[in-house]
This record gives structure tokens, sequence and C-alpha cells, in this order.
């Protein structure tokens, strides 16, 4: 019989091959490697962040005007990572010995990450607590950890109303008075959506899309204008589970339910559909504006900050910001290209080409201040709701969505 | 030493065939045996490799199992069902499908080539076409639909319907290996028997109960295993057709391997993740053995 012989030749495989595994229990990979001490040497990093065109070609700026400054240093941007895989990838690059000695992260991962001992804390010196405290916009006192600081941004974001010109106009609305309250919100979403005579939307007024930025809307704006909080204040405990929180709950299921606005199935989410000229009123933050700019510009379309409710006024504030990994602080002459790179990105100049390109607001307060910047019709909307913007903190963020 | 002509032919065939063998043990053995070890460990798959924790992993996977809402309980329950939905609808389509291609002459070759084609389509393509078709009022099922004056059907967007709408195209994209082997099965039993069986006054659904189905029972056997095994390891198209490859809505559609995939990958729970392959490695074995044991049927003409 040859079967159970060579069933026999399988198992003493396994057996062996588990002996093996047994033994040579694997263990981190041997990140350091000894480094020639040479000064002048080409010093090369590695920086990762997601797949967003606008973010790609500012950074792919940077790194030409930094690389141009320091001849010695040579930065591999990678960037071809979508971002629904992004955190994925970073995790599967670590145990490979792989990955980025620089990596842009969104500030609610930052505890996670840390949890993993991913991050080394920012070198004091070169970031001094004073300067961020000065000079960065309130929002990035959450990269710091029991007073250590672990990230550094170099824009921070708000969330807006856009709005479509055109379609109101159409509608019969004034394109100049976009709404400012949530009533009106409803009122007009309702009066600019256009269906067909079998019920297909032709024109959406407004698609409430959690998957997009609606569930930051929901729990930082929406709860607290019907007169809850969203967690408590360790941010361990859910607390919109209440009567502020089924309110706006209610809130946000009449504009599918009753109002019958939109379908964020349609045109693949609320972000597309706007994109495309198909839907009046759309919730998103500043960083929208390069997409538009890049992918729509004919858009006619206006922003305003959020519609306010019973008197409260508020927007979700968030980050992505810069980190260096372990990796990077693996050696001394990457540790310090590192940080050589992540002061430029954050620098002035920076976040002026990054709210050109982008659409995000300078972290800096030198350069979000910028008295043209206020001014604009565009970026106002956002650079009003810094002023008043509620950050979560994230003990885990996918969850917490 | 020296070897016979016969002995050096069979000593190249064994080098030849260890280059297979090396392959894979390295890629696939060693990596398999080693989240065994990964199972006992509390491993983030940030840190690598973590302490031993004994049974914890699993521990933690039976008290999941047993909460109501839990992601873990939802891929098991999800997974019985693409089990019970899919491997059947899979088996008496896909016979159908051999006997009526069975029966054509013209053409015969490119119907095969039709029902094969989705077979060796990469499944994240799959999934995209299927999620247009599915896509509500601009959807070609939306539209069709409207045409018959039938109401527009949700599908992958509805909790009730997800499953279901995921389970139809993984039918509808192995089916065409299952008829293949089904239509081999059915050249292999000979004409003879069909003669003698008419000659004694035996015609069409007698002859099917009793001459093709007891003849094709080691294919059908062999199908059973193999489209439960897939079934049972569903991932690619639930991660492409669910919200954000979450397994939604509402973990309606989530399996086991996507589970598996989420606790590695976004939960970095590596341990966690080790110890749910695990369970589903000795679920398959189990399910495996008792299809063989109570399936094999031995008939002799």
């Amino acid at each position: 019989m040859k079967t159970p012989r060579l069933l026999w030749i399988l198992g003493c495989l396994t057996v062996a091959l588990l002996g093996v595994v047994a033994c040579v229990a694997p263990g981190m990979p041997d990140a350091a490697e000894p480094m020639a001490d040479a000064e002048p040497e080409m010093v090369e990093i590695e920086y990762w962040q997601y797949n967003f065109e606008a973010r790609v070609l500012a950074m792919d700026r940077l790194i030409e005007m930094f690389e141009a400054a320091n001849p010695n240093i040579k930065v591999v941007h990678n960037a071809d990572v979508p971002y629904a895989e992004y955190r994925d990838k970073i995790a599967a690059s670590v145990p490979a010995g792989v990955g980025p000695d620089v990596a842009t992260l969104f500030y609610g991962w930052q505890t996670v990450w840390l949890d993993a001992d991913y991050l080394v804390p920012l070198p004091e010196d070169a970031f001094p607590k004073a300067m961020i405290d000065d000079e960065f916009s309130l929002l990035a006192q959450a990269s710091f950890v029991d007073g250590t600081l672990y990230t550094i941004p170099t824009a921070v974001r708000a969330l807006a109303m856009f709005y479509n010109k055109d379609l109101m106009a159409a509608a019969g609305l004034d394109p100049e008075s976009p709404p400012t309250t949530l009533d009106e919100l409803a009122s007009q979403a309702a009066a600019c959506t256009v269906r067909a005579d079998n019920g297909d939307y032709e024109v959406q007024g407004f698609v409430v899309d959690l998957a997009a930025q609606d569930h930051h809307w929901f729990r930082e704006v929406l709860v607290r204008q019907f007169g809850g909080e969203p967690f408590s204040a360790d941010g361990q405990s859910v607390t919109w589970n209440s009567e502020a929180g089924q309110q706006a709950w209610n809130y946000l299921l009449k504009f599918k339910t009753e109002l019958e606005t939109g379908d964020r199935d349609l045109f693949d989410g609320s972000t597309s559909a706007f994109l495309a000229g198909r839907a009046c009123f759309h919730i998103d933050g500043s960083f929208r504006l390069g997409t538009i700019a890049n992918n729509a510009p004919d858009l006619n379309f206006g922003v305003v900050e959020l519609p306010s409710h019973n008197g409260v006024q508020s927007t979700f504030g968030s980050y992505w910001t810069h980190g260096i990994t372990q990796k990077g602080a693996s050696d001394p002459a990457r540790l310090d290209a590192a940080v050589k790179f992540l002061q430029f990105v954050t620098s002035d100049e920076a976040g002026s080409i990054w709210v050109d390109m982008v659409g995000e607001l300078p972290a800096r307060l030198n350069a979000g201040s910028d008295p043209e910047l206020l001014a604009d019709p565009k970026l106002g909307a956002f650079a009003a709701g810094l002023a008043y913007a509620q950050a979560t903190f994230f003990v885990n963020e996918p969850d917490q969505r | 030493m020296r070897l016979t002509l016969r002995q050096r032919q069979v000593l190249w065939a064994y080098a030849f065939l260890s280059i297979a063998l090396v392959f894979f043990v390295i890629i696939r053995w060693y990596p398999a045996l080693l989240s065994f070890n990964i199972a006992f460990r509390d491993w983030n798959t940030f840190k690598g490799a973590g302490p031993w924790v004994g049974l914890e992993n699993y521990a933690a996977i039976w008290d999941d199992l047993w909460k109501p809402r839990s992601d873990v309980r939802a891929a098991f329950t999800n997974t019985l069902g693409y089990v019970l939905y899919g491997v059947p609808a899979q088996m008496v389509l896909a016979l159908a499908v051999a006997l009526l291609l069975d029966r054509i002459r013209v053409l015969s070759t490119l119907f095969r080539v039709a029902y094969f084609a989705p077979y060796v389509t990469s499944a994240v393509a799959v999934a995209f076409v299927w999620n247009w078709l599915y896509l509500p009022q601009t959807g070609l099922l939306a539209q069709v639909f409207d045409l018959l004056r039938i109401p527009e059907q949700p599908f992958t967007k509805s909790p009730d319907q997800a499953l279901a709408s995921i389970a139809a195209v993984a039918v509808w994209q192995t089916l065409g290996y299952s008829v293949i082997i089904y239509l081999a099965g059915i050249k292999q039993i000979p004409a003879t028997y069909y003669e003698a069986a008419r000659i004694d006054g035996a015609a069409g659904a007698r002859l099917f109960q009793h001459i093709t189905l007891p003849l094709l029972n080691p294919v059908i056997v062999y199908l059973t295993v193999l489209s439960t095994i897939s079934f049972l390891r569903l991932f690619a198209l639930v991660q492409n057709m669910s919200p954000q490859g979450t397994g939604g809505p509402l973990k309606s559609t989530t399996t086991v391997v996507l589970e598996v995939y989420r606790k590695g990958f976004s939960s970095y729970d590596m341990g966690y993740a080790a110890a749910l392959t695990v369970v589903l490695f000795f679920v398959i074995l189990l399910i495996t053995v008792v299809q063989l044991r109570f399936l094999t049927r031995r008939f002799e003409y």
C-alpha cells in the first residue's frame, strides 16, 4: 500500500517541522545593522503616507526642496498604499523588518501605535514643548502622551459644509444664503432634491454617508448640538447612547427615511455624488478642496461653516501627523536625517505649500493665521471652524467609528 | 555504485519533484505551522513575538463565541450560512448544467468556456463587477427590475439579503469547476449500462436515479468536500463586496477568515487571529472527515 507510507512520511515531516518551530521561536527581526561611521555619506530614509493625490503631489514637492537643501539625505517616498490598507500594510511591514523610518498617521492611531512601541519620542531639543505650545494649533496638543511629544503635524483640518451653487439656483434657492442651521439644512436639502417619476434620484439634496465624514459630524457636532457628549472624559466609554444621541441620530435618519434627500449607495458615496455635481450639500474636510481642484475644477461651489443648532456651533478638528518609527531611530545617522526631514515638513514654508496644494490649514499658527488665508472664501470657513473644533480622543480609532 | 538506467531516471524524477516539495514546505507548511505557535502567544502584530500565554487566545475565542453580538460569533454563524446556502445550490446547479452540457454537441465548447470562465477570474474582479450589477438605481439588476415592475432590492446593502447575495456570487464563480468535474464523471459511466437498462424498459428519471446518480457518487463526494472547504474559507468576495471590507452591513456577511484578517491586521492581535485559524483548521478537518465517512457509498454493477 502506497498511501499509508506517504502519510507516514508527511507525518514525520510535520513533526520535524513542529520541532523546528518550537525550538526556534521566531524573534524580532534584528533591525539595527552596524553602520559605517562615515559622516558625509548618503543617508537614505524611507517615508510612507497613504495614497491621496493632492498629498502625494505636495509631499513630492516638499521632498524635492528638502533634498536640494540637504544633498546628503535621500528620501524615498512610498505613497502607493490605499487608505483602506494603510494601517494593515504598516503592521505587516514591521515583522518583515522593512517599512518607513518616518510615517504619516492619523492622530487617532497614535494610542495603538504607541502601545506597540512603534513610534519613538521626538527629540526634545529639536521639538521643544514650548515651541509646540506657542507656535502650533491647539489641536496638536493631542500629540503629547503623558507630556512626551511623539508626532508632529504639517497641517490640521476641520469639517465644513460644501454647497453646489448651480444646483441651489436651479432649485430656486438663493446660492448666496446656504443653510446656517440644522433645520434650514433639512428644508433646503428637501427643496433641492430632484427625483424622476420612478423615484430615482437625479439630484440628491443631502446624502448622509457615515462611511465618509458624517460619523465625525454625528459624534462631535450633532450629539453636542442636541445637548450630549460623545465620549467620557477619559475616552474609555461611549456616552452618546443617550437622549441627545437618539435625537441626533433621528436627525440623520430623517434625510434617508422621511425627507428622502439621497442614498449613499448611489455614485459610490456622498463625496463622489458632490464631485459629480449630483448633490447640493456635502459635509467634508478642507482636504476635499484639493480633490475638487484636481478632479472637478469646474464645479461651482461654496463652503460655509457647519450649520448650528440650539445655538451650539461645533466642528470636528483632526490632523494627520508625522512620527519617527523604531526602524528610523535604530541608527543615529538615519534618526538625524529623519529629524531634519520632520523639521522641514512642519515648517512655516511647508505649511504654506501644503495649504495651497492640499487645502489643509497649516498647523503652524504663523502660516495658519495669514490674513489672506482667513479671507479666502473657501478656506475661511475651515479656518473659522478651528476656533471651536473638537478633536475626539481616540483609544481605538477603527472601532470607535 | 552503479545505477541502472531505470534507477537513474527515478532519481531524476525525484530531483525535479522535490523542487515543488521544498517550495510547499517552506512557503506553505512552515508558515502554517508557525501559526500554531503564534496561537499560544500574546502576539501584537507590530511588536512581533510575544510571551507564551497558553490557551488564553482560545479561551478568548470561546468567550466571544457566546457573546450574542460578537464579531466571531457572527463570523461562525455566517460561515455556516454560506455553506448551507452555497454547497447544495452549487451541487444541484452544477449537476443540472453538466447534464445539459453533456446532451449538446453544437457549440458545446463555447458553452463550457462560458461556464468555466468565472472560475479562472480573479475574485476581486468578480466582486467589483457584481457590486456594479447590484447597485441600486443605476445597477443592471435594478434596471431590469424596473422594467419588469418589480420593486428594487437592496441586495448587499441590506443585512437580510447581503449574505445570500454574496453566496450567490460565490456559487456563480465556482460553478464552472464543478460542472467540468461532473462532466468528466458522466463521461466515465459506460453507455452499456444505459443500453441494458433501456432494454429492460427503464427510462428518464429512473435511469438518472439508478445509474447516473449512484455511479457519480465518488464525484459527488469529492465536489461536496471541496466546495464545503471553499465556502468555509470564503474571504475575497466578502472583503470586496461588504462596505469598507468590514463584513457588514451589521456584520451580516463577515466570515471566519475575514475576522482572522481583521484581528491580525486591523486590531493587531496576531495571537488571537492565529488561534482562530487553528480553530478553523480543525473545523474543516472535522467536517471533511465526517463527509468522507458518511457520503461515500460503494455501488457494484
